[in-house]
């Protein structure tokens, strides 16, 4: 059985442009929320003095991540702002003093084990660089060792434009491999599989090299297919294991990690520096100067677009990510986040919203969709308001990869529309829990 | 201020319109059209014009009316149009053909919903109406301008079809002349070698899949050889072709998943089949498309796939 999938324009302009370090920002802005899970608790004041890779914000949470400052300078205030999903979250605002003074916190983690090593991915605040943000400890933390048989690496990068891990495969390859060693002795982990879409020749080669040495790693060379990247894509295109629904990929016994996370633990093992800073992809349309660069988390969008080269045109949708998947900012102001792998910037003709025409019933959406849901089915639901047959129709399977919506030839909003359906679909069956709970 | 657009991914989407892919099949067709007139003469060229112009002043006025958003645009009336005006015989009168058109885009197309909610084929279904309406004037065929082997006789205007019913089968053009179209039959269902250029285009274009016309064609080829029949003749004639490749595919009113394409063709065979050898009509493709696109929703709901929940089933 083949998952489906789409070709989508791969635009990787910035391949081999290296990354660049930006010159500090004016102000950092730092949310407590960059990382599925409840957000950070401050542990800094107005006013206070912080150093580089000094711990400002503490895991509130099982599932939650410490936030590390990228500057030296003065706290300026802690305050509430807008974030890319409408909530407002509080944020840390630092001016930086120029000086970037490395915190006496900032030392290698003592590992001796399983638990150690956890704990130290837990106090490094690394959490899914590649867009997913999900903490990366409460991965690792498993029962038993055992039940994990392998490692994926995530390399596909199948989004447009962006370029970072395919960067960290080429100027990180030793640290990659690094982070596999760490895995092998303190995880006792003995599989390794890289998966890379198969545009990405010379990051290709620059595995092999290393893999050719190490017999417990596998390079799964991939199609160059839209959403490859995909967790549940992923591990079934190189473990051939579906994971079920509603489960974790640990369930069929992997743990997939982004490359770009794994090259940081191994830094992070080595030097004890937390995740302050970041490689991203700045690209798009209205960007001038097509580029990687390395900026603090919490730089305004703002400065990183003007100290990388400006704009060639006037902003119209700033993303988050890629165009597959991103996230469209409010404003400006918004700052790069532990997880912000890309700032795609798109002028009027790119950022247009197409035309949307009636459904001609022509099935793309349906012959597309990598988990064979049906969205054209699943919107004609959603606007009976028919719960039960939203369930029926598995709409809570969806990952929301926008395969739908990318082929339709009508521009309709599917992704769109199950996203409001699962919604759905999850209030009911609350609903149904409260009123179990209830009666018992 | 430069304001942003706060927008749901995904951010890109392909650059295939429904406009796009109307513009396709009407690309498609231009080979059939131009065979048509090379065969049947210039009359044919006021018969595609009249039923497409006809068909998108109905589909105008009819929204206009309604209020409803102006579709014509997407020149899925012209296609319409030009499907109906493929087949009707080339001496239908005009206002018989506006008539027509008239069936198709109001009746079969708009009120039901319009465009992607029609469940049945417009042309097919406007074909069926005009020849139970205008029965005289539906069969009056006439000879083509020539024969490539000069085997027909220029008198004999009767389609190959009605040639078999009737036993006369001396009179019946060579497989030449059936495959380049020189043979009695509405205007467009003629030219094999041109329809079939379509259909290539068309799967070329990811327009069309290949399941439905091979299921179609198929079935009939084998229940042919089964009955013993001519099986190239059986291919050639009538409107198999012209059905197969365009009108089984359309996208409203047939199934969407890749196994109901291929159970609506073989159902569309076996009709086709029964009416041809067993039935009144000597022709049986208009009736077995739209028979079958009845039981398309039938059909969908039976073929939908099973999404890849990995084992958890529950609701």
């Amino acid at each position: 059985m083949k998952l489906h999938g789409i070709k989508v324009p791969h635009h990787k302009n910035t391949a081999s442009s290296a990354p660049i370090r930006l010159p500090l920002p004016s102000v950092l802005t730092v949310p407590m929320s960059m990382h599925i899970g409840r957000p950070s608790e401050p542990v800094v004041k107005k006013g206070d003095y912080v150093k580089v890779g000094q711990k400002i914000a503490e895991a509130s949470a099982y599932v939650s991540a410490p936030v590390h400052s990228g500057v030296s300078g003065t706290v300026l205030k802690i305050d509430d702002i807008l974030i890319s999903n409408g909530q407002r979250v509080p944020c840390i605002v630092i001016e930086p003093d120029g000086l970037q003074e490395i915190s006496e916190e900032v030392r290698p983690p003592v590992v001796t084990d399983h638990k150690s090593f956890v704990q130290a991915v837990a106090d490094s605040g690394s959490v899914g660089l590649g867009g997913a943000g999900f903490p990366t400890n409460v991965k690792l933390n498993v029962r038993e060792l055992s039940e994990i048989e392998a490692v994926v690496i995530n390399a596909a990068e199948c989004e447009p434009y962006i370029t970072s891990d395919t960067r960290t495969a080429l100027d990180k390859t030793e640290y990659v491999f690094k982070g596999i060693d760490a895995f092998r002795r303190y995880m006792d982990i003995h599989r390794f599989i890289i998966g890379i879409e198969n545009n990405k020749p010379e990051a290709i080669a620059r595995l092999r090299e290393f893999a050719d040495r190490d017999s417990e790693v596998e390079i799964h060379v991939l199609p160059s297919m839209y959403p490859q990247g995909g967790e549940k894509v992923l591990v079934y295109n190189t473990m051939h294991r579906l994971i079920p629904k509603g489960s974790l990929p640990l369930d069929v016994g992997a743990v997939v990690i982004n490359i770009t996370t794994m090259a940081f633990l191994a830094e992070y093992l080595e030097t004890g520096m937390p995740l302050t800073e970041r490689c991203l992809t700045l690209d798009g349309s209205a960007v001038k100067e097509p580029k990687n660069v390395i900026v603090p988390v919490g730089t305004p969008i703002r400065e990183l677009i003007e100290s990388a080269g400006g704009l060639k045109s006037e902003a119209k949708k700033i993303l988050y990510g890629g165009p597959m998947m991103g996230i469209a900012v409010p404003d400006l102001d918004a700052p790069v986040l532990k997880n912000t792998n890309a700032v795609t910037v798109m002028d009027e003709r790119e950022a247009a919203p197409p035309k949307t025409t009636p459904c001609i019933n022509c099935g793309a959406c349906l012959n597309h969709c990598p988990l064979r849901l049906d969205p054209r089915a699943i919107a004609k639901a959603y606007k009976q308001n028919s719960g039960e047959d939203l369930r029926a129709l598995q709409v809570d399977l969806c990952m929301e990869c926008g395969c739908c919506s990318y082929v339709c030839p009508a521009k309709r909003p599917l992704v769109q529309t199950n996203k409001l359906a699962k919604t759905v679909v999850r209030l009911q069956k609350e609903k149904e829990k409260a009123k179990e709970e209830a009666r018992s | 201020m430069n304001k942003l657009i706060s927008a749901v991914s995904p951010h890109f989407h392909s650059a295939r319109t429904t406009q796009g892919i109307m513009l396709d099949v009407v690309i498609a067709l231009i080979p059939a059209a131009i065979m048509s007139v090379v065969i049947f003469g210039w009359r044919s060229l006021a018969v595609i014009f009249t039923c497409v112009g006809v068909c998108v002043l109905s589909e105008f006025l009819f929204e206009k009316l309604c209020k409803r958003e102006n579709t014509v645009s997407d020149l899925s009336a012209v296609v319409t149009g030009m499907l109906l005006a493929f087949n009707l015989p080339v001496t239908i009168p005009l206002w018989q053909a506006a008539f027509g058109s008239v069936a198709a885009i109001i009746v079969v197309k708009q009120l039901f919903g319009g465009i992607g909610q029609n469940f049945a084929n417009p042309a097919i279904t406007a074909r069926i109406i005009m020849m139970t309406a205008f029965s005289g004037a539906m069969t009056n065929w006439v000879a083509p301008n020539l024969s490539l082997s000069g085997t027909v006789d220029a008198t004999s205007s009767a389609t190959p079809l009605t040639l078999i019913t009737k036993g006369e089968t001396d009179a019946l053009p060579s497989y030449l002349d059936m495959f380049f179209g020189f043979r009695g039959g509405c205007l467009g269902e003629t030219c094999a070698a041109a329809l079939l250029i379509g259909g290539l285009y068309l799967l070329f274009r990811g327009v069309i899949s290949w399941h439905t016309p091979v299921a179609f064609i198929g079935t009939v080829a084998v229940m042919s050889l089964i009955c013993g029949k001519d099986v190239p003749y059986q291919l050639l004639s009538g409107g198999l072709l012209l059905g197969a490749i365009f009108m089984a595919t359309d996208y409203s009113s047939t199934p969407p998943t890749k196994w109901g394409k291929i159970i609506f063709g073989v159902g569309c065979g076996l009709i086709t089949i029964l009416i041809r050898f067993w039935g009144n009509f000597p022709e049986g493709v208009s009736f077995s498309i739209l028979l079958m696109n009845i039981l398309t929703p039938a059909i969908t709901k039976l073929t939908r796939p099973k999404p890849l929940t990995g084992g958890a089933d529950k609701l």
